[in-house]
């Protein structure tokens, strides 16, 4: 075992670190906003937004991550040029580089599984508790985002741990769209060093501590609220 | 119970006669045309299977090829999987710890292409505030890091391919690699429409000198020396030059 080249490659592993950290924090955080329109959709009176959001959800669990992202990255991505104006303008030193794709593929997929969670957990708040919401004068719209989300959300709240997880174990990808994250710089490493375990041993143990710290911090969200039924 | 030691006797022979008897070829399993590169059949072809051919005939030796991926080619031949790395593989000091290597078979030419806007040149001047495509850990990235890191932007990826994609839908400025690939790139339908030589940079021979060779187990030197004369011996009667005018105009030894 050589451990010898962390020295030289600390910046590179640490700038991979935060870039893995930030993927993670951008499409769990936008990802979980999107799915709550999408779960709300699909229990919604609207036959329109339900099969809208439905088809969203089916598509984005139906298809591999690694085709989503390749499909926005070298599909859609390689159309944006031919768009007038785009390339010239202030938003394209953001839209050329990978890690935008990225962060879009990321979350779009995670909302289509979170979505499908919370839709469950909608119908699961007890009928009993909305009716009485209704009965103390509460209109549809207070009652969805007082009573019937907040709980959802609670019951969701175990399951959103583990979607979290299965999230940070899905950033890897990213290094296919020339992403430099973690595994990238582990990638870069063993190319250089000709060492292939050690680096990977290295981000094997980076991403089981953060697993660690992500339930850790569930663990108390989860005791911090009542999530009896 | 004759019979079976028979067998056994027989396996064992045929196991140590296949070892003596052919050379495995460790081949990229990464198309890196026109060095390597398969057919629609399946069939490796390009200019290093041509020189394996030539070696091989020259030493009148039964060569196998064996299909690895890049990251695979130096463990499989410590793990004696394949006989010679032969993959254009160029000759650097960090890999030289690990494994071997004959003498060179050609040189690595390092050039430039670039979108189609009449500016050609490669002189770090023109390169000030540009991004610059380059595969991971090649001798190239080692080349921009010492003469243009302080005016340019490298991206990294993990095949050239994918850096000739990102030239043509924009998002970097300059694809850098060795000269053979590059010229094939702008052969292609994707290559003409987008982009044009923009030029080969100044030799470097401390990081470009050694060239490219072929990957030896450490201590394999019979394999080696025998490689070594192949190659020198094809040089010399003509066969070298005879198939390299297929691929190139130029040239690469």
């Amino acid at each position: 075992m050589d451990f010898s080249w962390i020295i030289p490659y600390r910046d590179l592993l640490l700038h991979g670190a935060v870039l893995t950290c930030v993927l993670l924090a951008i499409s769990v955080t936008l990802g979980f906003g999107i799915a709550i329109l999408l779960a709300v959709a699909q229990v919604g009176r609207s036959r329109f937004l339900r099969i809208a959001a439905k088809s969203y959800c089916t598509f984005f669990r139906g298809t591999p991550l690694l085709i989503q992202l390749w499909l926005i990255y070298y599909g859609l991505g390689s159309y944006l040029p031919h768009i007038p104006g785009l390339r010239g303008s202030f938003l394209w030193p953001v839209m050329r580089e990978g890690v935008f794709f990225a962060a879009v593929a990321l979350t779009l997929n995670f909302a289509a599984y979170q979505g499908e969670i919370l839709r469950g957990t909608l119908l699961a708040v007890p009928k009993g508790e909305l009716e009485a919401a209704k009965a103390a004068g509460m209109r549809p719209g207070m009652v969805l985002r007082r009573i019937w989300l907040p709980r959802a959300i609670r019951i969701g709240l175990p399951t959103f741990a583990g979607e979290v997880i299965l999230q940070l174990k899905a950033t890897p990808i990213v290094f296919s769209v020339t992403v430099m994250d973690l595994y990238g710089a582990a990638y870069k490493i063993r190319q250089d060093t000709l060492l292939v375990y050690e680096p990977l041993i290295l981000v094997a143990t980076f991403y089981v501590t953060l697993t660690f710290f992500i339930t850790q911090v569930f663990k108390r969200f989860e005791n911090a609220l009542p999530t009896s039924r | 119970m004759k019979t079976w030691g028979k067998a056994v006797i027989l396996a064992t022979t045929m196991l140590a006669s296949n070892a003596n008897a052919e050379i495995r070829f460790g081949i990229v399993n990464e198309a890196y045309p026109p060095y390597t590169t398969k057919d629609a059949s399946g069939k490796s072809v390009g200019w290093e299977i041509d020189l394996m051919d030539a070696v091989c005939a020259e030493l009148k030796e039964k060569c196998t090829i064996v299909d690895v991926a890049w990251d695979g080619l130096i463990p499989a031949l410590e793990s004696n999987k394949i006989d010679v790395i032969w993959s254009s593989m160029s000759i650097t000091e960090e890999r030289k710890k690990r494994i071997d290597f004959t003498d060179k078979y050609y040189s690595s030419l390092a050039s430039m292409v670039g979108p189609k806007d009449g500016v050609l040149g490669v002189d770090p001047a023109q390169l000030k505030g540009k991004t610059v495509g380059i595969a991971v850990s090649t001798t190239q990235s080692a080349y921009f890091k010492k003469h243009f890191a302080d005016v340019a932007t490298e991206k990294s990826y993990a095949t050239v391919d994918e850096a000739y994609q990102d030239l043509a839908a924009g998002r970097i400025d300059y694809s850098f690699s060795d000269t053979g690939p590059l010229k094939e790139f702008l052969k292609t339908d994707l290559g003409k429409e987008c982009c044009e030589f923009k030029g080969t940079v100044p030799a470097d021979d401390a990081i470009l000198g050694a060239g490219v060779g072929g990957g030896i187990r450490k201590g394999d030197d019979e394999l080696r020396e025998k490689l070594n004369g192949a190659i020198k011996a094809i040089r010399a009667n003509g066969k070298y030059a005879e198939f390299n005018k297929k691929y190139f105009d130029y040239d690469p030894y």
